[in-house]
């Protein structure tokens, strides 16, 4: 529901814009401050319009805000790793620490439990990787730190796919998707439908304190859920859809838009949720048809005609269906909707 | 060394600050400043996304000052206007155009209660006759003060303001502002001269003058000599609307008929209502889509019980009575007769079919031009003799729509090129600049937001009244509506582009100064150009 995003008064550009030079400085996002934390900072090797670099800087800006700076980092292999930290240089601006692709839920449950042992209990703990670092070969690690329910927060940046690598299927690779390992070809070009995984579901069923989802078309939206995650000790979990150019086919300058796209289409849905169960959701503003999201992706082409006519109609209906289902599962056109 | 490095470690740990990504761009960010519709649509060239920007964070007196860059007349002007920028408002698109009309006039009206003053500028000992104190004549004189010049203005009426007081009616224009807003221009040092005819311009200039704007306005109605009966009552609309002024209000009877379609018709018909005519029709030869009164208008004649009479003309008028010939439409949309006719009871015919100009002041200069009865000027409103500025309703620029805000608009241009005359200089022309069209905005960051009505009085009091029909807004009404400006194609410092960068290559450069892009670390990805949402930002191919 997002009660503070409704302000009292009118702002021109309200809370959907990155800053409000019309409203008080408390009340602007960390983005806007001219001396934000910055935690990963210009030089890095990201490609144009990466939805993943800016995610990480708007999540750990925001949680350095929230912890005073008091705060560590634990990678995972994978595209953010990569692209910050070719040896020697580091693109980090706090303490970062990378050791396996598998293993960050394990290592961050570890820095913490040695921060604690050494009297450094108040520096907090955040531990971030891709969807494959997390919903494949992370997994185990990321499911033993819920059951343990560990100080630490665990962000996941999805962009659908194992792009550092070349774009292979992961376990959250779309339905229809082209990857590398699922081509366009055959009777059922793409991914196929019914496998994967739903992580935030996957986190929701460890009960642990807190599970939420975000985009990086609505930093406002991000950036409380990483205020309100670092409020709460234990086990915490932010999913954060992150869409990127390369693997998704997609015009570098389209980044926000399609994650924009992915929330009004109602493909991924953001909410929150408290020790298991969804507590608050963020409504659909501008609903869209599942077509205008994925028009814009060449992972999506054979779906359609060169003209831009639908080509594959069942295959479009099916993924509208999953739309329908999430804005119907999470109540996503506001209260109005059941 | 004695440097203790952390285990495993050989080098020195570097930022990646040393990794210049600009390297990689193919093109390039750059902020740039575009004309917003409303200021292209502005006759008075007013730069109303500017104004409004600064009314945005509640300065209302820098908001007030920038439209005097352009338009000494705001509170009359955010009455009297017919606000072609509201038309041309990209937020059309949205919901509805930002009410530029309303702040305009609680920005107006905040000057005169505050008592914001404009200083003039520095004597020059030039002396500038200006003839006419209509909107086109206070404007120049506005202008020429701005510049230093000693300035006279002639009016052959008893009080100052033209058709602003001679010609709109007072429950659109209440007087008070209209001398509030002279008073300034005289405390300017803006002189005066009321009962003054001027009849030859030449005299002007002899008299030590060194230049003359004629803004004499087009003050005469024009009548198409209607064939009449002796007893038949025929009145034009300047001089009803003039008489009434004048303390002297005509005796219109109870059945009205107005003949024409344009402002001035509307404006006779609603006077007549308040005269008190119990019918008063307005007959008009073609359609009401063609009609060049103003759409507010003709709702609130409507709404004051005033009907309208479409496809008609008078054919004859006698006492108690007139003609009416139902004309239908040709292949072209020329209204021609079908020589049929209907009787209706009028007591009074009030002609409203246009007005002409008295211009023979300008007989006696030779150089100037004069055709159709309206005065050939070039876009600095000069004449063939470059002493002599005709500006306003007298001139033939824009004569197909002879309105206050033109009027202003070229009482500015005609201040200008007389100043430019002085000084040696080529007169001023606004830089072209491109348009902020509705396809660059990204409309998903403006909060929603519908247009904030201004109050209206109650029909039933203003049939006997000439109260002002239309209030003003609140201070928190006119604030929001001023942050309904979605500031198309010009930077409102959102922080956008500063936030969706995943380069951190954008600098902001502090509250008022921007941004700045780094052009060492830009990939040229677009984000910032697709996200913001105004429209501000252009990619352009790098340069080679």
């Amino acid at each position: 529901m997002s009660t503070e995003r409704t302000p009292v008064r009118f702002y021109q550009v309200g809370s959907f814009a990155v800053g409000n030079r019309l409203v008080e400085l408390e009340r602007r996002s960390a983005q806007s401050d001219p001396t934000r934390a910055n935690s990963l900072t210009s030089g890095h090797r990201a490609c144009a319009g990466c939805g993943e670099a800016l995610g990480a800087r708007y999540a750990l800006d925001a949680a350095m805000r929230a912890s005073d700076h008091q705060l560590v980092a634990v990678n995972a292999t994978g595209c953010l790793e990569v692209f910050s930290t070719p040896y020697p240089e580091t693109s980090w601006r706090l303490p970062w620490l990378h050791s396996l692709f598998g293993n960050a839920a394990a290592v961050a449950t570890g820095v913490a439990a040695g921060l604690r042992a050494t009297g450094r209990g108040h520096v907090r703990v955040v531990a971030q990787g891709g969807d494959g670092g997390t919903a494949d070969i992370g997994l185990g690690p990321l499911s033993g730190m819920f059951e343990r329910n560990d100080d630490v927060l665990y962000i996941c940046y999805d962009n659908e796919a194992y792009m550092n690598t070349g774009v292979q299927r992961s376990g959250t690779t779309p339905g229809a998707a082209r990857t590398a390992t699922t081509e366009a070809v055959g009777e059922h070009p793409g991914n196929r439908f019914g496998q994967g995984k739903d992580l935030p579901r996957l986190a929701m069923a460890h009960e642990i304190p807190y599970v939420a989802t975000a985009t990086v078309a609505d930093l406002f939206d991000l950036e409380s859920k990483v205020e309100r995650a670092m409020e709460i000790s234990g086990s915490r979990y932010l999913h954060i859809l992150v869409p990127c150019p390369l693997g998704w086919g997609s015009v570098s300058s389209d980044t926000i838009r399609l994650a924009r796209l992915a929330h009004q289409t109602g493909l991924f849905p953001v909410f929150e949720a408290r020790d298991g169960d969804v507590s608050a959701v963020t409504p659909i503003r501008h609903p869209e048809p599942v077509e205008s999201y994925l028009r814009l992706q060449k992972r999506f082409a054979h779906l359609f005609t060169r003209e831009g006519e639908v080509a594959d109609r069942a295959t479009v209906a099916r993924i509208q269906a999953q739309a329908s289902r999430n804005i119907t599962r999470y109540g996503l056109l506001g209260r109005d909707d059941d | 060394m004695t440097e203790r490095r952390p285990f495993a470690i050989t080098l020195d740990v570097g930022s990646s600050l040393a990794n210049l990504t600009g390297t990689w761009r193919t093109e390039r960010p750059v902020y740039v400043h575009r004309l917003p519709p409303c200021s292209a649509a502005c006759p008075a060239g007013e730069d109303i996304q500017g104004w409004l920007y600064h009314a945005e964070e509640g300065d209302y007196e820098s908001a007030w000052r920038a439209i005097m860059e352009r338009n000494p007349l705001p509170a009359i002007m955010g009455r009297a206007c017919f606000h072609p920028c509201e038309s041309a408002c990209n937020r059309v698109q949205v919901d509805e155009a930002v009410g530029v009309n309303a702040v305009e006039r609680f920005l107006g009206d905040l000057g005169l209660e505050r008592g914001w003053r404009i200083e003039p500028g520095p004597d020059t000992g030039r002396r500038v006759a200006v003839v006419g104190s209509g909107p086109g004549g206070l404007s120049a004189a506005y202008h020429l003060r701005r510049r230093g010049h000693a300035v006279v203005v002639f009016e052959a009426q008893a009080d100052l303001g033209g058709m602003m007081r001679y010609g709109i009616p007072a429950y659109r224009l209440p007087r008070d502002v209209v001398d509030a807003e002279v008073a300034r221009l005289a405390e300017m040092g803006v002189r005066f001269e009321v009962n003054h005819w001027v009849d030859d311009v030449n005299a002007l200039l002899a008299q030590g003058f060194d230049a003359v704007v004629v803004a004499v306005g087009a003050q005469r109605g024009r009548d198409p000599g209607i064939p009449a009966g002796d007893a038949a009552r025929i009145l034009d609309a300047v001089g009803v609307l003039r008489s009434l002024e004048e303390g002297d209000p005509p005796s219109l009877g109870r059945r009205v008929i107005v003949y024409g379609g344009g402002d001035t018709a509307m404006d006779a018909a609603r006077t007549a209502t308040r005269l008190g005519a119990t019918e008063t029709v307005v007959v008009y030869r073609r359609t009401r889509d063609v009609m060049p009164a103003h759409d507010e208008e003709v709702l609130d004649a409507e709404a004051e019980g005033v009907q309208m009479r479409w496809l008609s003309t008078i054919s004859r008028s006698d006492e108690g009575r007139a003609v009416i010939e139902i004309m239908t439409l040709d292949d072209e949309g020329r209204a021609v007769g079908t020589g049929q006719f209907e009787e209706m009871e009028a007591d009074t015919v009030v002609l409203a079919l246009g007005q002409e100009a008295d211009l023979s002041l300008l007989d006696s200069a030779a150089q100037v031009h004069v055709s159709d009865g309206v005065v050939h000027c070039d876009e600095h409103q000069r004449t063939g003799d470059p002493r002599i500025i005709v500006v306003g309703d007298a001139s033939a620029n824009g004569a197909d729509s002879r309105t206050l805000t033109r009027a202003i608009g070229q009482g500015r241009l005609g201040a200008d090129a007389i100043d430019a005359l002085f000084e040696g200089r080529e007169a001023q022309v606004d830089s072209p600049r491109a348009p902020a069209s509705f396809d660059r905005l990204n409309t998903w960051y403006y909060s929603d937001a519908e247009r904030t009505v201004r109050p209206r009085l109650e029909v039933a009091r203003r049939r006997d009244t000439f109260s002002e029909v239309v209030g003003g807004l609140s201070v928190d009404d006119a604030l929001f509506e001023a942050r309904r400006c979605m500031s198309c194609g010009n930077c409102f410092e959102c922080d956008n582009c500063f936030g969706v960068c995943p380069d951190n290559a954008v600098i902001k450069l502090g509250a008022g100064e921007g941004y700045a892009f780094n052009y060492d670390y830009c990939k040229g990805c677009g984000i910032c150009v697709a996200e913001c949402p105004c429209g501000a930002i252009d990619l352009v191919p790098e340069p080679r």
